[in-house]
């Protein structure tokens, strides 16, 4: 079980879903047009996707 | 104490009086024939701990002296027509940023290049008109060297006061002759700073219109952080498209000189209570027109001569009074009509409005100026 | 953990203007990191930009910004800085707004070694006006104005700001974030001008004009083509060919600008 929560601010995502491609783990999948956390308990805080995200849309907390 | 007196060029009359005025800073580009304004305040302005920078074309000039005027520096640039033409983009920035700053313009001859070395008046519309988009404007017109002095002062708090550029233009015989002046003490002119902001940092907006005509501007770096742009914009100075946002903004930063006209009017009037043929000139050509008056009172003509020492906003009432009073109005000035618009406008056909012009780079003579008279009577 | 981007941002600004898959966005972020690791007390920090869509970015940042006219952004910067040299000024626009209408300003504010910082966002392209071609656009490659493909030379920001005597020079892209920041940061803290050339995508405008199938193709492109300055003297021309160089590219220390202004000052009150 991973020790990560992420937080999608979906007001703000735009869909460009490079967090999705560049997710290392594959724990984000493309919901038509925003970003679905789709297997959470695969993320390793690598933070890929909160530096890559250019809308300020996803967010990576501790558990 | 005798004050202190000392024979000064235009140019140097008017470093003097930035100075006086409390001016910190000057970004320029080298232009004839305005350039003994920078060599002045490059000498005089680190003295007292200000800054001059020349910089590398007229527009950085412009630009530089906005952003100076952010931190709160009283700050000038000085230039002549083609320069001015490359700043126009950026006045219109400071109009609708309402950035306080000074332009001198040291008007020489010609479109284009010209006649860098002779004398001209023809950017006068252009102190109006130059910059695209609505917006107001104020431009003084100094006929002499002790009144480019005082003028620049004037300038200075004029652009503070009512928070935007300010214009100063005397053709280049006024600029490069040289006068007696004498320098008023410190204290004797009246200096007019920025109203500094009311409200506290948290709420500060920079275009708050409920805060008056003119909302006080803040300066960068002295705790308040704030948003400036040259998009239209609301109240807390961030871009919008709302069209009673934009409608308000617009109307208010043209109706705050527009408003205030009278107060910003200033003329000086020559035997013109009894005038029956009037001379309507400015900067160098108002002395010839002067020299013209007096010698034909001295032939029994009934002349006058009304001197535009504000051009923008336009004296139109006075103007206007002067046009039921008189026959007829000579409009003098050194291109091939301008102002005489403003003039036949303001007259409204009470009287005949005839221009005596001239664009050869000599100066508008006084017999011209006679002769026109004479014609018209 | 997750970054506290929010007490830089203003208030309500948020989303921003830019397309889906923009790269100023990673690139504000990582500004946002360089102030925050740099402890800029935003007060006194100046953010000045031109105009386009890179630079929008000032208006969203809780700071003394400056939205100025089109290629301006290192005048208007250059007049604030002299005036109140206590200030940090950070510039940043994009690459037609600094390299052509702005070109002037911006080998001039290099030559004069103020102490500024400009993040120059270069996606190859005007976006904000519908993808024009701009001097860094790629010859041969397509935009609205070049529709049989870009006739023009092109011109290499970070080799124009080291000729023109920028004192720290910088390469990186949208793809690495991490870099954006670490670099951004150095040049904060570098006393002269600092230049931070990052390489971005504009799907909307460059992209899908020149073969990119998507945002993330772009992305992986800048991704793979990136190699670092350090390691291109292992590498042969041939290798090098089609790539570009990330991270440190020039630094010197040479007089400040307003250092040597304070100079004149004191000659002027001697």
């Amino acid at each position: 079980m991973s020790s990560a929560r992420l937080e999608v601010i979906e007001r703000n995502c735009k869909g460009c879903s490079i967090c999705v491609e560049f997710c290392p783990k594959n724990v984000l999948e493309m919901d038509v047009f925003l970003v679905k956390v789709a297997r959470p308990e695969d993320c390793i805080k690598c933070m890929q996707c909160e530096l890559l995200c250019p809308d300020f849309a996803i967010k990576v907390h501790d558990a | 104490m005798a004050k202190k007196v000392a024979l000064l060029q235009g140019n140097q009359a008017c470093a003097a009086g930035a100075m006086y005025a409390g001016c910190t800073f000057f970004a320029g580009y080298p232009i004839t024939p305005s350039t003994e304004v920078a060599e002045e305040l490059s000498i005089s302005l680190p003295t007292i701990g200000g800054k001059f920078i020349q910089m590398e074309d007229e527009i950085a000039a412009m630009a530089a002296v906005i952003g100076a005027s952010l931190t709160g520096a009283k700050s000038i640039t000085a230039t002549s027509g083609p320069g001015v033409s490359l700043k126009q983009e950026l006045i219109g920035y400071a109009c609708i940023a309402e950035v306080p700053c000074v332009i001198i313009n040291v008007m020489r001859g010609g479109p284009s290049t010209g006649m860098p070395t002779g004398p001209g008046q023809s950017d006068v519309m252009q102190a109006m008109w130059g910059t695209h988009g609505d917006h107001a404007a104020i431009a003084l017109v100094p006929s002499s060297v002790q009144e480019i002095f005082t003028e620049t002062v004037r300038a200075f708090n004029l652009a503070e006061k009512y928070r935007m550029p300010v214009q100063v233009l005397f053709d280049e015989i006024v600029g490069h002759m040289r006068e007696r002046i004498v320098f008023p003490e410190p204290g004797e002119l009246e200096i007019i700073n920025r109203a500094a902001p009311t409200d506290p940092p948290e709420t500060y907006k920079p275009y708050d219109a409920t805060k008056g005509q003119v909302p006080p501007l803040a300066s960068f770096g002295s705790g308040y952080k704030f948003h400036v742009t040259g998009l239209n914009k609301a109240a807390d100075g961030f871009p919008t498209t709302k069209a009673e946002y934009v409608d308000a903004e617009e109307r208010r930063q043209v109706n705050k000189v527009n408003d205030h006209a009278a107060a910003i009017e200033s003329n000086e009037e020559y035997l013109t209570e009894d005038a029956e043929v009037l001379v309507w000139a400015y900067g160098s050509t108002a002395r010839s027109a002067r020299y013209a008056v007096n010698e034909l009172r001295k032939e029994g003509i009934k002349a006058g001569l009304f001197r535009p020492i504000t051009l923008w906003p336009f004296p139109a009432k006075r103007t206007a009074e002067l046009a039921k009073q008189c026959k007829a109005i000579v409009v003098s000035e050194m291109n091939l009509g301008q102002m005489i618009h403003e003039v036949e406008r303001a007259a409204k056909g009470n009287c005949t409005v005839v221009g005596e012009f001239r664009v050869d780079g000599e100066p508008i003579n006084p017999g011209q100026i006679a002769a026109k008279v004479k014609e018209v009577m | 953990m997750a970054y506290d981007y929010d007490k830089s941002i203003r208030p309500g600004k948020l989303p921003h203007i830019w397309c889906p898959g923009c790269g100023h966005g990673i690139v504000m972020k990582g500004l946002i990191r360089a102030m925050d690791t740099c402890g800029l007390d935003r007060k006194n920090t100046a953010i000045v930009s031109g105009i386009g869509c890179a630079s929008r970015l000032p208006g969203y940042l809780d700071a003394c910004t400056l939205h100025t006219a089109h290629g301006r952004a290192a005048a208007f910067a250059t007049g604030v800085k002299m005036a109140k040299p206590e200030m940090t000024v950070i510039c940043c626009g994009g690459d037609g707004d600094g390299t052509a209408i702005g070109g002037n300003h911006f080998i001039h504010a290099c030559r004069r070694n103020i102490d500024m910082t400009y993040v120059i966002m270069n996606n190859f392209i005007y976006g904000m006006t519908g993808g024009q071609f701009s001097p860094c656009t790629p010859t041969g490659a397509k935009a609205s104005t070049t529709p049989y493909g870009n006739p023009d030379p092109v011109f290499d920001i970070s080799k124009l700001a080291i000729g023109a005597g920028a004192t720290f020079v910088a390469r990186t892209t949208a793809a690495h974030p991490r870099e954006i920041d670490k670099l951004i940061t150095m040049g904060i803290k570098h006393k002269g001008m600092a230049i931070i050339e990052v390489l971005d995508d504009c799907p909307t405008t460059y992209g899908r004009r020149n073969k990119f199938r998507s945002v993330v193709d772009m992305m992986k492109h800048l991704k793979a083509n990136a190699v670092p300055a350090v390691a291109a003297s292992k590498l042969t021309a041939e290798q090098l060919q089609g790539k570009f160089l990330t991270g440190i590219l020039f630094q010197e220390e040479r007089p400040e600008y307003c250092a040597q202004y304070a100079e004149v000052i004191k000659k002027a009150q001697a």
